[in-house]
C-alpha cells in the first residue's frame, strides 16, 4: 500500500468526520456561545412546582436566560426549593416575579422571570422573592366546579 | 438421573470455561494497553490501521446511514402526519440517529466490516507463524500487531458514527423536505430546539467511543485466542461479529440508562 | 572440555496431563551444527521451543550461553533472542511486508542503523541465499522454496550465535532440499553459530550436520556423529536410518488381536 495514497485518505476521513461533528454541533443541535456562558446561581421558592424538571428553561420576555440547576424540598417549610443558573450577563432586580409557566397548553414547564422596577439586582446566592406556583389542572377543575356549585347556590339562596 | 448430572456438570464446565476466558482476555487487554506506547510513538503503524478500520468502512457507513436517514423520514412522516405533527419530524430523525442509532447501527457495521477484517489478519498471522516468528525476532506482537489495530479501532468508531448520523440526517431531510414537502423552516428549527450537544451529541460520541473500545478488544482478542488452522480463523471471525452484536446492544443499554434517565 | 553453548540436563516437559519431554539431556557445542531426529510426534519442536523460550519447561535445566532460560524476565529474554535466529516450518514470511522488508525488518527494529547501511545489509544476505534479484517480490508470489531461503536470511539478518532450524527440508523438491542443505551448513560456519535442526529428513541431514541426537515419545534414545549414527545397531537408530516399517516404532497401533476382534464383530 503506497504510503503517501494511505496518508491521503486518512488525511480525508480525519477531515470529513470532523466536519461531520461540526455539523451535527451547530446545524443539528443548539450548541452556542450560551453553552458555555458564565453563570451564576439564585435560589426560589415555591409552593408547586408542578411539572417543573432540572434542566428545563429559565426564561425572561420568552427568552431563554438560564437553566433550573437543582430542585430539592425543603423539610422544614414543606415548600419545594428551586436552584436557577442564569447567565452572568443578564441581572434582575429584587422585586423580580418567578412564576412557573406552561409552554403551550400542555407543553413543558418553565420559569418566568418578570422583571420589577428595583435598582437594586438578585446578587448571586440571592433568593427571588415573589414567586407564583403551577398552575396545577386538578385544583383548577375542582375551584371551577366549587364556584359553579356556590354560584348555583346564591342564586337558589337569592329566589 | 444420570442425565441430568452430565448436563449440570456440563453447564459448570462452559461456564468456568467462559470466566476463565474472560480473565484471560482481561490480561490481555492490560497487556495491550501497556504496550500501546509504542503505537504512538510510531505514528506510521496507527495510519495505517486507521486507513484500515477507518476508510476502507467510509463507504458502508455512509451509505448505510443515507438509507436509515432516509427510512427513518419516511416512517417518520408517516405516523406524525397522522397526529399533524410532521414538523417534528426533523426532532425525530436527529434524537433518533444522535442517541440511538448513530452509534448503535455504525458500531454493528463496524464490527461486521472493520473488526472481521482485524480479526482475519491477525488469526491469519497466528496460523502462519508470523506471530511467533515475530515474537522471536525479540519484537513484541502485543506491541507491533495488536494495540496499534486495536487504537485504530478506537479512534475510527466515534469518527464513523458521527459520518453515519450526519449521513442520516441528511437522507431524512433530502425525504422529508425536498422529496415529501415538509417545511424546511420548522425541521431545522425544531430539530436545533430539542437536540442538546451535551445531552444528545455529546453522549452520542461517548456512546460510539465505548462501542469502539468493546468490538477493537473482542476483534484483536478473537485473532489473538483464534486456533491456528484455517477451520479455527473462520471460527473467530464469526465469535468477534457476534460477540460485538451482543457487546454493543447490551452496553448500549447500560449506557442510555444512564445518560438518559429522567429526560 | 568447554561449556557447550546449549546445556539441557532431565528436562521434562508436560501439557496438562501428557507428558511431551521426559528426562532429556543434550549438550550443544559451539559453533556446531546439531541434528535431532525422530518420528512426527516425539516432541522435537517442542524442545526447539523451549530453546526458544516461548514455554517454559515443567522440571530440569535448558542453559543458553550460560544462561537459565526459563529464569529470564521478558526484557532479557528479548535480549537473548536478539542473539538467535530461527527458522520456520514454512517460512512465515511476513506476508504484507516485500522480501526486502521481511529481511530488513530484525535489523529496522533492533538497530540504528541508517537506511544506506541496511540495504546493503539486506542484499549481502539476500545475495548469499542467493535471491538478491528478488527482494522486491512479495511472498505470497514466492515458491516454497523461495520463500525458505528468504526466511533463512531474515533469520541471520542479524548475525545470530544460535540458529534453531524447524523442520526446514519439509515439501521442498529435490535441487531446494539440497540448496537449503547446503545454505545452514555454509551460513553456520561463516558466521561461526552453533545451530540446532530439527527434522525428520535423515539423508540430507546426516550429510550436513556435525552430531545427532535421536528421540522418540519425549525420550533420547540414541546419539552421534552422522558416521556413528549410519552403522549404529541400535534399534530405534537403525529402524529410522534404514526406513523400516517397523521395529521399536511399531506399525499397528495398539488395538486387541485380530482374532478378536473379527470374532467380536460374528457374535
Amino acid at each position: 500500500m503506497n504510503r503517501k495514497v494511505m496518508d491521503f485518505w486518512v488525511g480525508v476521513f480525519v477531515v470529513i468526520s470532523f466536519a461531520a461533528v461540526l455539523f451535527l454541533a451547530l446545524k443539528v443541535s443548539n450548541f452556542s456561545a450560551s453553552s458555555f456562558a458564565s453563570t451564576y446561581e439564585i435560589t426560589a421558592k415555591f409552593d408547586n412546582i408542578g411539572g417543573l424538571k432540572v434542566r428545563g428553561p429559565v426564561k425572561s420576555a420568552g427568552v431563554v436566560v438560564g437553566r433550573v440547576a437543582d430542585i430539592r424540598f425543603d423539610p422544614q417549610t414543606y415548600e419545594a426549593n428551586v436552584v436557577l443558573k442564569i447567565e452572568s450577563q443578564y441581572q434582575f432586580p429584587k422585586d423580580t416575579f418567578a412564576s412557573i409557566l406552561t409552554s403551550g397548553l400542555l407543553g413543558e414547564q418553565y420559569i418566568g422571570l418578570d422583571a420589577g422596577g428595583d435598582d437594586r439586582m438578585i446578587p448571586a446566592g440571592g433568593a427571588v422573592a415573589k414567586t407564583q406556583s403551577a398552575i396545577v389542572l386538578e385544583k383548577l377543575i375542582s375551584q371551577f366546579l366549587f364556584n359553579k356549585a356556590s354560584e348555583g347556590k346564591k342564586d337558589a339562596d337569592a329566589q | 438421573m444420570q442425565a441430568l448430572a452430565r448436563f449440570f456438570s456440563m453447564v459448570g464446565a462452559n461456564t468456568i470455561d467462559r470466566i476463565w476466558r474472560l480473565g484471560f482476555a482481561a490480561r490481555f487487554f492490560i497487556g495491550m494497553l501497556s504496550h500501546s506506547g509504542e503505537t504512538f510513538r510510531r505514528p506510521r503503524l496507527l495510519v495505517r490501521e486507521l486507513y484500515v478500520s477507518g476508510v476502507l468502512s467510509l463507504i458502508i457507513i455512509l451509505v448505510s446511514g443515507l438509507f436509515v436517514g432516509l427510512v427513518l423520514g419516511l416512517q417518520g412522516y408517516d405516523t406524525l402526519q397522522r397526529y399533524g405533527s410532521s414538523e417534528a419530524l426533523g426532532i425525530l430523525v436527529a434524537l433518533s440517529l444522535v442517541r440511538e442509532l448513530g452509534p448503535v447501527v455504525a458500531g454493528l457495521l463496524f464490527a461486521s466490516r472493520a473488526g472481521s477484517s482485524m480479526t482475519a489478519e491477525v488469526g491469519l498471522m497466528k496460523a502462519t507463524e508470523q506471530l511467533t516468528a515475530m515474537d522471536m525476532m525479540a519484537v513484541n506482537p502485543l506491541a507491533r500487531i495488536m494495540a496499534p489495530r486495536f487504537w485504530g479501532g478506537v479512534l475510527s468508531m466515534p469518527l464513523l458514527a458521527a459520518l453515519f448520523t450526519a449521513a442520516g440526517i441528511f437522507g431524512g431531510w433530502l425525504i422529508g423536505v425536498v422529496f415529501i414537502g415538509v417545511d424546511e423552516g420548522a425541521f431545522w428549527a425544531q430539530m436545533q430546539a430539542n437536540v442538546n450537544f451535551r445531552d444528545d451529541v455529546l453522549n452520542g460520541i461517548i456512546k460510539s467511543a465505548v462501542f469502539g473500545v468493546a468490538v477493537s478488544l473482542i476483534a484483536v482478542f478473537e485473532g489473538f485466542d483464534a486456533v491456528p488452522t484455517a477451520e479455527g480463523v473462520s471460527r473467530a471471525i464469526t465469535r468477534t461479529v457476534v460477540t460485538s452484536a451482543l457487546a454493543i446492544l447490551a452496553l448500549d443499554f447500560v449506557l442510555t440508562s444512564f445518560m438518559f434517565r429522567g429526560l | 572440555m568447554p561449556t557447550p553453548y546449549v546445556e539441557i540436563n532431565g528436562l521434562d516437559f508436560a501439557y496438562g496431563e501428557r507428558q511431551i519431554l521426559s528426562g532429556i539431556s543434550m549438550r550443544l557445542p559451539k559453533g556446531k551444527l546439531t541434528a535431532i531426529m525422530g518420528g512426527s510426534g516425539c516432541g522435537k519442536t517442542t524442545l526447539l521451543r523451549l530453546m526458544g523460550g516461548q514455554i517454559q519447561p515443567t522440571r530440569g535445566s535448558l542453559k543458553v550461553a550460560g544462561q537459565e532460560v526459563s529464569q529470564l524476565n521478558e526484557r532479557d529474554l528479548y535480549q537473548m533472542r536478539r542473539r538467535m535466529g530461527m527458522l520456520f516450518q514454512f517460512g512465515a514470511l511476513f506476508t504484507d511486508l516485500s522480501v526486502y522488508d521481511n529481511v530488513a525488518f530484525p535489523l529496522r527494529e533492533h538497530t540504528k542503523l541508517p537506511e544506506s547501511a541496511i540495504r546493503d545489509l539486506v542484499l549481502l544476505k539476500l545475495e548469499a541465499v542467493g535471491l538478491r534479484g528478488a527482494s522486491n517480490l512479495m511472498p505470497a508470489e514466492l515458491s516454497g522454496g523461495m520463500a525458505r531461503r528468504v526466511a533463512l536470511a531474515r533469520s541471520v539478518a542479524l548475525d545470530p550465535e544460535l540458529i534453531l532450524f524447524d523442520e526446514p527440508f519439509t515439501g521442498l523438491d529435490p535441487i531446494s532440499l539440497s540448496i537449503i542443505a547446503t545454505l545452514i551448513r555454509r551460513l553456520t560456519d561463516a558466521l561461526g553459530a552453533t545451530a540446532v535442526m530439527v527434522t525428520h529428513d535423515v539423508h540430507e541431514s546426516l550429510a550436513v550436520v556435525d552430531y545427532v541426537y535421536f528421540m522418540s515419545a519425549g525420550r533420547v534414545v540414541g546419539s552421534g556423529t552422522p558416521d556413528e549414527i549410519k552403522v549404529s545397531a541400535d534399534p530405534y537408530v537403525y529402524q529410522f536410518v534404514h526406513a523400516q516399517p517397523d521395529g521399536p516404532v511399531h506399525f499397528h497401533y495398539p488395538a486387541v488381536s485380530l482374532d478378536e476382534d473379527l470374532l467380536a464383530g460374528a457374535a
